[in-house]
């Protein structure tokens, strides 16, 4: 476990710093990414909560996507919450945005309504025999799963944690609990990742790309 | 802190974490909420007329039309805030009934009460208040305030009271580190805030709930400085559709906020941007037009 990776939390808005708070814990060393080259060096980015259409808006026109776009096509990990597991979505709805398409899920933004339907639930994952806490705020619903996407934990019938390959997103926030189950199961998957040959790591990019 | 492990608290000031290192634009119309959007505004706030038009119209500032504000909450994905008078609560039961994502009790609008404000834990949708000092902070924070901006002064684009206010707020903070338990009754006593938040922050060294700065911020640069600072997200009231070119300063203001320790792209941010709105010499001000003491 002492091998060196270096997690990148996307920092152009929103909750990165408890993402940050959480890698701390685990012992894990971060690095901001706010420019491209930002992401040299990294086994694995965190998308944060916060606004998906800021994020979009910022890293497009700052190169910031396509050094995203390059990482994933190398087999990178990635981890999306919230607003990180929209960007990763195949499919965005209401409305359509465009996204990295990393994941074969078709997820719908705000999908419970407003702030006022923000919650705080209990709920198994397949990460550990106990419940973990799940804060959902302004949170999307994964509508669809494709086959190759595997369903980590379930709140009432929607998929809230999948998992596809290198690619991990929740539709909560385990970032704003005292509980790392997720974030330790992110880290092992970077670690996974970095022990595989470089030919053998890039993932079936999802089929279609979203409406931009 | 009892509250803070209620699941209610956890949810309000989760959604201002959702906001931090963004920029929350005020808006009038569903167009300039459009326009804030696709600048990357992190949140848009729906008021009846800006602060410099306020400032200049004088009258009754009222919270905004409700027709408004839901053209608003249509036409964006983003959180739609909104502005209720200071201890004006059936204001805010209005706006809760409409299901805005945020309510903003301003001292930008009059006053509805004088003495009190509104009991911001009697509501589900969550609040955000402005301060001066650290212990009109933690008042509001007492009522149920799950946000915190710096008042500075609003619709004057000059941005030295939202300065004022933030080094008074990160300064105190600091030095209630150094105190001793049995120093913290006094300190307590002379901010005039509840013990048990003056020791919280006495122990973390920052406020229990995110703590924005607001009042002034016309170009990439305030952004910049007021982040610097120890604001975590910035409020662009009269700053952007006062200016001669709101999109693209909407969009250079969201840059400097982002990258507001990274100088060269401040001065990107700053570049090709036309004029910012005129500005008023705060000193020039009578007390009487000062929006920054409303609010007790």
């Amino acid at each position: 476990m002492s091998e060196k990776i270096k997690i990148g939390i996307l920092a152009i808005q929103g909750d990165y710093q408890a993402h940050s708070k959480m890698l701390d814990r685990l012992g894990v060393p971060w690095t901001y990414i706010r420019r491209p080259e930002d992401i040299d060096g990294i086994g694995g980015i965190i998308l944060p909560g916060g606004e998906s259409t800021t994020h979009i808006k910022v890293m497009r026109e700052e190169g910031v996507w396509d050094a995203l776009e390059q990482f994933a096509a190398r087999g990178g990990a990635f981890f999306g919450t919230c607003a990180g597991a929209i960007l990763l979505a195949r499919e965005v709805h209401n409305p359509p945005q465009a996204s990295l398409a990393l994941l074969d899920v078709s997820i719908l933004r705000n999908g419970y309504g407003r702030q006022l339907a923000s919650d705080v639930h209990e709920g198994k994952t397949k990460l550990s025999d106990r419940p973990i806490e799940m804060v959902f705020i302004r949170a999307p619903i994964i509508e669809s799963v494709g086959e190759n996407v595997e369903v980590l934990a379930k709140d009432a019938a929607h998929p809230v944690l999948v998992q596809q390959g290198p690619i991990l997103a929740a539709t909560f926030h385990p970032e704003l609990t005292n509980d790392p189950t997720v974030h330790r199961h992110f880290v092992e998957m970077v670690r996974l990742q970095g022990h595989q040959p470089a030919a053998a790591k890039s993932p079936e990019r999802a089929s279609s790309r979203a409406t931009r | 802190m009892d509250v803070i492990n209620d699941n209610l608290w956890r949810v309000k000031v989760g959604l201002a974490e959702m906001l931090k290192g963004g920029v929350i634009m005020d808006v009038t119309t569903a167009e300039q909420a459009k326009i804030a959007e696709d600048a990357g505004a992190c949140a848009v706030m729906a008021l009846e007329r800006v602060p410099s038009d306020i400032r200049k119209e004088g009258g009754v500032a009222r919270m905004a039309a409700p027709r408004v504000i839901r053209e608003i909450m249509d036409v964006v994905s983003i959180p739609v805030m909104a502005k209720v008078r200071i201890g004006h609560f059936a204001e805010a039961q209005v706006l809760e009934a409409l299901e805005v994502d945020y309510i903003d009790e301003s001292e930008v609008l009059t006053p509805a009460d004088e003495e009190h404000h509104v009991w911001k834990h009697g509501f589900k949708v969550p609040f955000v208040c402005g301060a001066r000092n650290l212990g009109e902070a933690l008042r509001r924070i007492a009522e149920g305030a799950a946000m915190i901006r710096t008042k500075g002064e609003a619709g004057s684009g000059n941005i030295v009271e939202a300065v004022r206010h933030m080094r008074a707020i990160v300064g105190q903070m600091k030095k209630l580190t150094t105190l001793g338990q049995e120093e913290l009754v006094h300190e307590s006593k002379e901010l005039g805030a509840p013990l048990d938040l003056v020791a919280w922050v006495a122990k973390h060294g920052k406020l229990p709930v995110p703590n924005f700065s607001a009042g002034g911020v016309a170009t990439p640069a305030d952004a910049a400085l007021v982040m610097q600072l120890g604001a975590e997200a910035v409020f662009v009231g009269s700053g952007i559709f006062k200016s001669s070119d709101p999109a693209q300063r909407a969009r250079a203001i969201v840059k400097a906020t982002t990258h507001y320790k990274d100088p060269k792209v401040v001065l990107e941010a700053s570049e090709e941007l036309g004029e910012a709105m005129k500005g008023i010499d705060v000193r020039q001000l009578e007390e009487k037009d000062l929006l920054q003491t409303r609010g007790w």
